[in-house]
């Protein structure tokens, strides 16, 4: 492996977090961007190709070694990790409308459930997958909630614009056949930004 | 999710206790009556676009009250707002034109949902393959350090309840003596001055200089001749004189 490539690896050992790339880059100034994906893609590569335990994947806006997936259950078996909790339906419905919606306000989340969720979003909370992110304008200006660095790591995603488009979803909303349907397709697209 | 309904079904589970004592319940079958409802859409192969209310109001207030969600408030209002709908149907479409699907609103609601749901299972599955990778600084959850042992010399913990006791001031001792009301006597003494006279004012029954109990007796023998109906109080205003007037109609008894 190239000096750079080891530099990186060792980086990525060290950090609990995926580091981003511009993080990477400060870990060598002379490094060009160029010269650090091709070092990343060597490191990959390494792991990959010589058959390694670990594999580095790109998370989260940044990237880190995580271990492959066919030795969790050993390694859970002999106690050394655990694997989080599963997030219940409930909590998964509501951080994937945040995730869309974001910012969106409590009430927003509850009108296109159809239920309360007081206490689902204290725990996407505090598990550190949704943070407060402004106020709303309406009345008693509502707090507003987004989707946090945390997210994209727990779901394995780059960033945001990794999750399927209003459009590509297979329930994309077909043209409309009732005659007040007009307003079906505006409200139910999904922005992705 | 399936037709079949194996116990325990719509058991209502208590979620993580709620600070605001708000009830909620977390459904094993159904995470909301959107679900619910979408559910009877597919299983009866329902075009979206075009629900059957009538048929689907039904179907949904027979699967409530077997899942036991009956009680629960956000199937209630589902059922509800299915029920105007069907009402909404079977009036006369006046003018064709202008008539509007009264079930716009909850197609619009239902797609919306779907979508989402999908959302849902895109995460799950990116979430399930995360789950079984574990990072490098995995950390299992330390339990609390135990307390050191204390180490600690007798002199050091005489020199301790020293320091503490030359803090603690001494409390001031006083000596309560218990005073006995004398009711029956303040009693007496209220039905003698009244068998004198009509009308006597409150600053007449007890001394500026009275003692408490006095006082205290004064007034508990007052409000019991009131209560008797043997005396009439008036108090014209706050904190004026309290007059203290003999009952006519135990006087004409």
């Amino acid at each position: 492996m190239t000096p750079l490539a080891k530099l990186l690896e060792a980086a990525l050992f060290a950090s609990a977090r995926p580091i981003a790339t511009d993080e990477l880059a400060a870990l060598d100034a002379d490094a060009s961007p160029a010269a650090l994906s091709a070092a990343l893609e060597e490191i990959r590569e390494h792991y990959d190709v010589d058959g390694h335990g670990v594999e580095l994947i790109e998370i989260g806006g940044g990237w880190q070694i995580l271990t492959r997936a066919e030795y969790t259950e050993a390694i859970e078996r002999a106690q050394l990790a655990a694997r989080p909790a599963r997030l219940s339906a409930a909590a998964l419905e509501s951080l994937a409308i945040i995730a869309y919606r974001q910012p969106i306000s409590r009430a927003e989340i509850e009108e296109i459930r159809g239920v309360n969720i007081g206490s689902v979003l204290k725990g996407l909370h505090e598990r550190g997958l949704i943070d407060v992110v402004g106020r709303g304008e309406g009345l008693g200006r509502p707090l507003l909630y987004g989707t946090t660095p945390v997210f994209l790591e727990h779901f394995a995603l780059r960033h945001l614009e990794e999750l399927p488009r209003a459009d590509e979803l297979a329930i994309a909303l077909r043209a409309p056949m009732l005659e007040t349907a007009g307003s079906v397709n505006n409200t139910a697209t999904a922005s992705t930004d | 999710m399936t037709a079949t309904l194996t116990p325990p079904y719509g058991q209502l589970t208590p979620d993580s206790p709620a600070p605001d004592n708000a009830f909620v319940v977390e459904l094993k079958t159904f995470s909301g009556p959107l679900d619910l409802l979408l559910t009877l859409i597919r299983e009866e192969q329902l075009d979206i676009y075009d629900i059957p209310i009538a048929h689907i109001a039904g179907q949904f207030l027979i699967r409530i009250r077997t899942l036991g969600l009956n009680e629960a408030a956000e199937y209630l209002e589902m059922a509800a707002r299915l029920l105007r709908i069907k009402a909404q149907l079977l009036l006369p479409r006046g003018d064709e034109e202008a008539w509007e699907d009264p079930r716009g609103e909850l197609v619009r609601r239902l797609l919306e949902y779907q979508q989402m749901r999908e959302v849902v299972d895109v995460l799950e599955r990116r979430g399930e393959e995360r789950r079984n990778q574990f990072a490098r600084a995995y950390l299992p959850q330390a339990p609390a350090a135990p307390q050191a042992p204390l180490a600690l010399s007798l002199g050091e913990l005489l020199a301790a309840v020293d320091r503490v006791l030359r803090v603690v001031s001494r409390p001031d001792m006083h000596e309560v003596i218990p005073r006995a009301l004398d009711i029956p006597g303040a009693i007496a003494l209220i039905r003698s001055v009244l068998a004198h006279r009509a009308r006597m004012r409150w600053t007449d029954l007890v001394d500026r200089r009275a003692e408490p109990w006095e006082i205290l007796s004064a007034l508990l023998g007052l409000l019991e001749l009131a209560k008797l109906g043997e005396l009439r109080v008036d108090q014209p205003q706050p904190f004026a004189n309290v007059e203290i007037t003999r009952d006519a109609a135990s006087e004409a008894a």
